[in-house]
């Protein structure tokens, strides 16, 4: 069976002349990332499992902008934003959707200003409404019992004060959810925000994913959750550092969910 | 009548003197650029009232923030003593409220049981810095005055909370001697264990005691008044408005620059004229409006009164990753920093009359190294007990960096030319966006 997802663009729905329910904001991470494009196509099959009607913007997708801003350069952000805002404006765009909390806040909470009002969503929010709603449903599945730890992306948590929603959906696995001690208001940044993702770490004595992973594996977890795409790939590297990458796997939500309902 | 005349004039001489304090602390202040923090006043009020009042953040960790509550709490309410002091002070009466009987009964020794509180508070803070040296103390930036500081502050507490104590105690003896005017006033539950040893004295000697100790309190509270604007201690005025004017939009959204955006719109429709540059006129002189922060001025007051209120102690800089992690930034020497350079600017225009350029620059304290160590995970705003933003300052001093000296890293240069041209931070094309459905 071919692996091959038919997912379909705004252009695509413009020229049939319909609407999606909602765009699936893929992030660059999750188009050019080999890591982080598995969680998209998770994301993707789960939308599609639960039937819901969404479009990506493929090509005329471009950076938000994030990791420019973060950097200090507000001219190249301005720019991303005033094109992205064209494109989704273009297409009367009302309800977003994404896997990377970074996008989420930019398009969240910066767009506003610049004329890009939408109805932001980071996934594990609209994962958890799709249960809520009934269209989504697992059964412990493979994961059943597990331990499984959860790292709040910066974003998401600190940034944007969504706690719940990644643990809710966490719950539906039937998993043992340990926590680590930073968590929640006081989880430890993954190393990568700020645009460091980009960039050699500054001279220190440890590496900040290295610290993370360590406080993670302290938790003997069978599996470390992120819910984010750049935490992903640092606390993937910390599990290596450690060579624990043979017992601890680091997924992101989307991908458990989609691995449990058997997807 | 000239211990009246005395205190008036000491009295007066120490309030003007604050008062002058406050008039450069506030100017200093209003050399940051303006920003509108008085919407959602209702909202504000919450915010000061749980974090200000409450102090809803100090008991995140439990054994300071009893402790702070404690000295908090003690040093508020015993102030109300010095009220009578005050008008005893002026008008040559004693203990004035002592009339009060029952209701003055339950003051004092509600302030007497709070006083030995906060004098244990105090020397167990003390313990914590000196002996037990609590790594968040003896950081890189605590260097000699911040420890000083510290270390000053709670002697000091201590030694009022002293005086006052053994002030009730000398008032005892004398009333139980039916000295005039020491007419028994009050129950005092913690200073009548102070009794025995004055009772060995004459009279006159526990009178004079008894003076000193008073005249100590009080201008012991009036010299600590007036130490507070050279002072971390400041935090304990500005922790109030600084609560009530924090940034209530998610912490990790960045304030937008609308100049920016209106010279991208410019460049993307020649139509539209480009915004003209704005000059800020900072104490007497023109000073070009720059991308991002040069120097304090370039910041908005509300940074700047963040640095004022900032009492060093570094619970931002314990829960920084790359503090943790051995990196040279502490946002704790962001806020101490800004305050020092801030103080250095105000001191030119003391001295001037108005600004003059110093050839320096908050840059000149803050490194670069320091500036792009930080991951913008807010770890250190949701940490401040009183909302302090350090990571405001640090993105507009990256956008000075980057926008105005071309100065960056390397990798991020890389980043910003793959985002021009493909839209993405990395090397990837557009064309290849749908890859991940293969």
């Amino acid at each position: 069976m071919s692996d091959t997802l038919n997912i379909r663009t705004m252009a695509d729905y413009a020229a049939a002349g319909e609407v999606p329910e909602v765009l699936f904001w893929v992030g660059c991470a999750g188009s050019f990332d080999d890591r982080a494009k598995k969680i998209t196509k998770a994301f993707a099959k789960l939308l599609n499992g639960a039937g819901v009607k969404f479009a990506v913007l493929g090509q005329e997708e471009s950076c938000t902008g994030d990791p420019a801003r973060r950097a200090g350069n507000e001219f190249l952000f301005q720019m991303q934003a005033m094109q992205n805002i064209a494109v989704l404006n273009g297409y009367a765009v009302k309800r977003i959707v994404t896997a990377c909390p970074h996008c989420f806040n930019t398009l969240k909470n910066e767009y506003p200003v610049l004329g890009g009002v939408y109805e932001v969503m980071h996934h594990t929010q609209f994962i958890n409404t799709l249960f809520k709603e009934g269209k989504l449903k697992v059964k412990g599945g493979s994961f059943q019992g597990k331990r499984i730890t959860f790292h709040d992306p910066c974003y998401l948590g600190r940034g944007n004060g969504e706690y719940e929603a990644p643990r809710e959906v966490l719950a539906k696995l039937d998993i043992e959810l340990v926590e680590m001690k930073r968590s929640r208001a006081k989880g430890l940044c993954c190393g990568a925000g700020g645009a460091q993702m980009f960039k050699e770490a500054e001279p220190g004595n440890k590496e900040v994913n290295v610290e993370r992973s360590e406080e993670a594996l302290g938790m003997q977890p069978s599996v470390i959750a992120a819910g984010c795409p750049f935490c992903n790939t640092m606390l993937t590297d910390g599990v290596k550092h450690f060579n624990k990458e043979g017992e601890v796997q680091v997924k992101d939500i989307a991908e458990l969910i989609a691995e449990a309902a058997d997807l | 009548m000239v211990s009246q005349i005395i205190f008036a004039i000491v009295f007066l001489a120490a309030v003007l003197f604050f008062a002058k304090n406050l008039r450069t602390i506030q100017r200093n202040i209003l050399l940051g650029r303006t920003e509108d923090r008085n919407d959602r006043l209702g909202e504000r009020m919450g915010v000061m009232a749980r974090l200000a009042l409450g102090q809803g953040k100090m008991v995140v960790r439990p054994i300071a923030g009893i402790l702070h509550i404690i000295v908090y709490a003690g040093f508020v309410i015993i102030n109300l003593e010095v009220l009578e002091i005050v008008i005893d002070g002026l008008i040559g009466t004693h203990r004035i409220f002592g009339s009060m009987g029952i209701l003055y009964d339950v003051l004092i020794g509600s302030f007497e049981w709070l006083a030995l509180a906060v004098l244990v508070a105090c020397v167990i803070f003390l313990v914590r810095r000196l002996v037990l040296r609590i790594p968040r103390f003896w950081a890189n930036e605590m260097t000699k005055w911040p420890k000083t500081d510290a270390t000053l502050i709670l002697v000091m507490e201590i030694l009022l909370m002293g005086a006052f104590l053994k002030m009730n105690a000398t008032d005892q003896v004398l009333a139980g001697r039916g000295v005039e005017h020491y007419t028994t006033a009050g129950s005092y539950p913690v200073s009548t264990w102070l009794r025995p040893f004055f009772e060995s004295m004459s009279t006159g000697t526990v009178l004079a005691f008894e003076r000193g100790f008073w005249w100590f309190h009080i201008v012991g509270i009036l010299a600590f008044l007036n130490y507070l604007p050279y002072s971390k201690h400041f935090h304990i005025l500005l922790a109030f408005p600084n609560t009530f004017y924090s940034n209530l939009f998610p912490k990790t959204q960045i304030k937008n620059m609308p100049r920016v955006a209106g010279e991208v719109k410019s460049m993307m429709d020649p139509s539209i004229p480009p915004p003209e540059p704005m000059v800020n006129n900072v104490a007497g002189t023109e000073v070009p409006e720059r991308f991002g922060a040069k120097d304090v001025f370039d910041l908005t007051w509300k940074n700047l009164m963040d640095a004022y209120s900032c009492t060093e102690c570094g619970r931002c800089t314990s829960e920084c990753p790359a503090n943790l992690t051995g990196k040279l930034l502490s946002p704790r020497k962001i806020m101490m920093d800004t305050r020092d350079r801030l103080e250095e600017v105000g001191k030119v225009i003391d001295v001037k009359g108005k600004w003059e350029d110093d050839g320096k620059s908050l840059h000149s304290y803050i490194s670069d190294e320091e500036l792009w160590a930080c991951t913008t995970c807010n770890a250190c705003t949701q940490a401040c007990p009183i909302n302090i933003d350090p990571v405001g300052i640090i993105i507009d001093m990256r956008r000075y960096s980057v926008m105005e000296e071309s100065k960056s890293r390397p990798a991020l240069t890389s980043m910003f030319t793959n985002v021009e041209n493909n839209g993405a931070p990395w090397a990837f094309g557009p064309d290849k966006r749908m890859d991940w459905t293969q």
